[in-house]
């Protein structure tokens, strides 16, 4: 059996405003183990990005709780490192690449070699060791998003969170950092927990897929996707099985937007 | 997939080269010296004692400045002037930072900043004299006192609008709050510091000279008084004249550093219009 790296119980959100609470998030419970790639999907304002920052200790949950390895998150674990949908502007514009993804390394206790090692290493795993020394703003979206993966990838988290990274970028360049992070995945061991809307991606991508119900969210299916470990852009979107379970994901989806799906244990019809 | 852009130079001719910028020389000092060239018709063809010509203005202000004159009133003023630009920069950046930062410091002390930043500044200075006394403290503290504000409120401003994506990302990487503010916080409001820096750069040269019209017995100001007060015309222009230098040299050494500063904003600003 292997470790539990992430288990999320009972969690509540509850937004209070002074026109009414809105309870983005009702019950989610779930758990992630080392070494998976969990993609969690859901309708479109089904408060993904609300669970994201509860988990990531950038919000504090109405009730329930987040563990990582055994111990709550109450602020940002250093075991996790985010990376942010709106890669412009999670980048510093005044720091070169480099400097992105030396930034989060300057507090942690390491040797100047240690820690070029580490940048330079994530730099060539995504690919940008050639633009080290340019700004986030002279390239394009993509290599942008590269940037922000290679500075979560040198923090060296346990577990990495993607808060919809690929959203904002376009098709063919969304296809290649999607095998990125299938290869950081596979190459290097990496546990990540991927948020998209995208179901295609997220039945690509994972070996899990969470599928959350609409606003008050809950869990509504917990999908273990048996596709073979490797993948590529045609052959496995080619899969019979590919389309099975896609089709499977984007019809609970559709139960969720219509929300005929019922919440375990909730009394109402 | 695009590459970064990188400029590739070509070397262009000398000839073109220093051709241009000839050309540039010629378009920047064209308009002064056509002025001076009419200033100085007019005056040759009607006389008046309080216009002389810039010829007369040109050599009063050799024999006046280029001496000890500058160790004496220049050198003083220019001190003045530094120290209070230094002061205020600083003071208003550390300030505006902490009161960027801390919301119920903020929520105490803004509208008491809308109230002093409302009085004129030199009216200061009858107070700051009785206080100090003719004194350099006085004239630095009348400086700072009104050049202050502007890097003071857009410090804040600044701080205040740091982009929540890039404060969460600080917050998700445990940045300690030394790198947050010194990674974070101050770059993302340098563009308003700096736009408050040159304003309060402006209002500092203007009061080292009201300053030192009161109460003074060095500076410039009080050269330019006392001259007025005397008669000598034409020693009076030649400090107005020195003043109009200085201000240039300080707009020279602001865009110096500004350039250095906020290369990545223009950079941004560049590829954004490209």
């Amino acid at each position: 059996m292997p470790d539990t790296l992430l288990k999320v119980e009972h969690l509540k959100k509850v937004y209070e405003s002074s026109t009414g609470n809105v309870e983005a998030i009702g019950d989610i419970s779930f758990e992630m183990t080392s070494g998976e790639l969990v993609c969690i999907v859901g309708p479109s304002g089904c408060g993904k990005t609300t669970l994201l920052k509860c988990i990531a200790g950038l919000l504090k949950p109405t009730a329930g709780r987040v563990e990582i390895d055994g111990s709550a998150v109450t602020g940002p674990p250093p075991s996790m490192a985010l990376v942010f949908q709106e890669y412009g502007r999670s980048l510093y514009p005044w720091l070169t690449v480099r400097g992105n993804v030396e930034l989060p390394l300057k507090h942690k206790k390491l040797s100047r070699a240690d820690r070029d090692r580490l940048i330079d290493d994530a730099l060539v795993a995504v690919g940008l060791d050639h633009a080290a020394k340019s700004y986030p703003w002279q390239l394009s979206g993509g290599m942008q998003q590269r940037v922000a993966i290679a500075r979560a990838v040198a923090y060296q988290p346990e577990v990495l969170i993607m808060d919809e990274p690929f959203a904002a970028v376009d098709a063919q360049t969304r296809a290649d950092l999607e095998d990125l992070v299938r290869a950081l995945h596979r190459e290097r061991g990496m546990s990540i927990l991927f948020v998209t809307h995208d179901i295609d991606e997220s039945v690509y991508l994972g070996e899990r897929v969470v599928v959350l119900s609409k606003s008050p969210t809950w869990v509504q299916e917990d999908l273990a996707i048996d596709l073979p470990p490797a993948r590529d852009q045609i052959s496995t979107r080619a899969m019979p099985r590919f389309t099975e379970l896609r089709t499977h994901v984007y019809e609970q989806i559709q139960r969720a937007k219509r929300g005929e799906a019922v919440r375990p244990g909730a009394t109402e019809a | 997939m695009t590459l970064h852009t990188s400029t590739i130079t070509v070397p262009r001719p000398r000839s073109r080269v220093w051709a241009s910028f000839g050309e540039n020389i010629a378009y920047a000092i064209g308009l002064p010296i056509l002025l001076l060239v009419i200033w100085g018709i007019w005056a040759s063809a009607s006389p008046a004692p309080f216009f002389p010509s810039p010829l007369i203005i040109f050599e009063a202000f050799v024999d006046t400045w280029v001496g000890p004159a500058f160790v004496t009133d220049v050198l003083p003023s220019l001190g003045r002037l530094g120290l209070g630009i230094l002061l205020s920069v600083l003071v208003g950046i550390v300030a505006g930072t902490l009161i960027g930062l801390v919301r119920w410091l903020r929520d105490l002390l803004e509208p008491m900043l809308e109230f002093f930043r409302a009085i004129p500044p030199p009216v200061l200075i009858p107070i700051v004299a009785v206080l100090l006394g003719p004194t350099d403290t006085m004239k630095i503290t009348v400086i700072v006192a009104g050049s202050v504000w502007p890097v003071l409120l857009n410090t804040i401003d600044g701080v205040r609008a740091t982009d929540s994506v890039m404060t969460e990302t600080a917050r998700s990487f445990a940045l300690t709050p030394v790198e947050r503010i010194r990674y974070l916080v101050l770059p993302a409001a340098s563009p308003r510091i700096m736009a408050g820096t040159r304003q309060s750069m402006s209002i500092a040269l203007i009061l080292m000279v009201i300053s030192e019209m009161f109460y003074s017995s060095s500076g410039l100001g009080y050269r330019i008084v006392y001259f007025q007060r005397n008669y000598l015309i034409a020693e009076m222009w030649g400090g107005i004249l020195l003043l109009g230098l200085i201000g240039v040299l300080l707009a020279g050494i602001f865009g110096f550093v500004e350039r250095r500063v906020l290369r990545w904003y223009h950079g941004i600003k560049e590829v954004e219009r490209a």
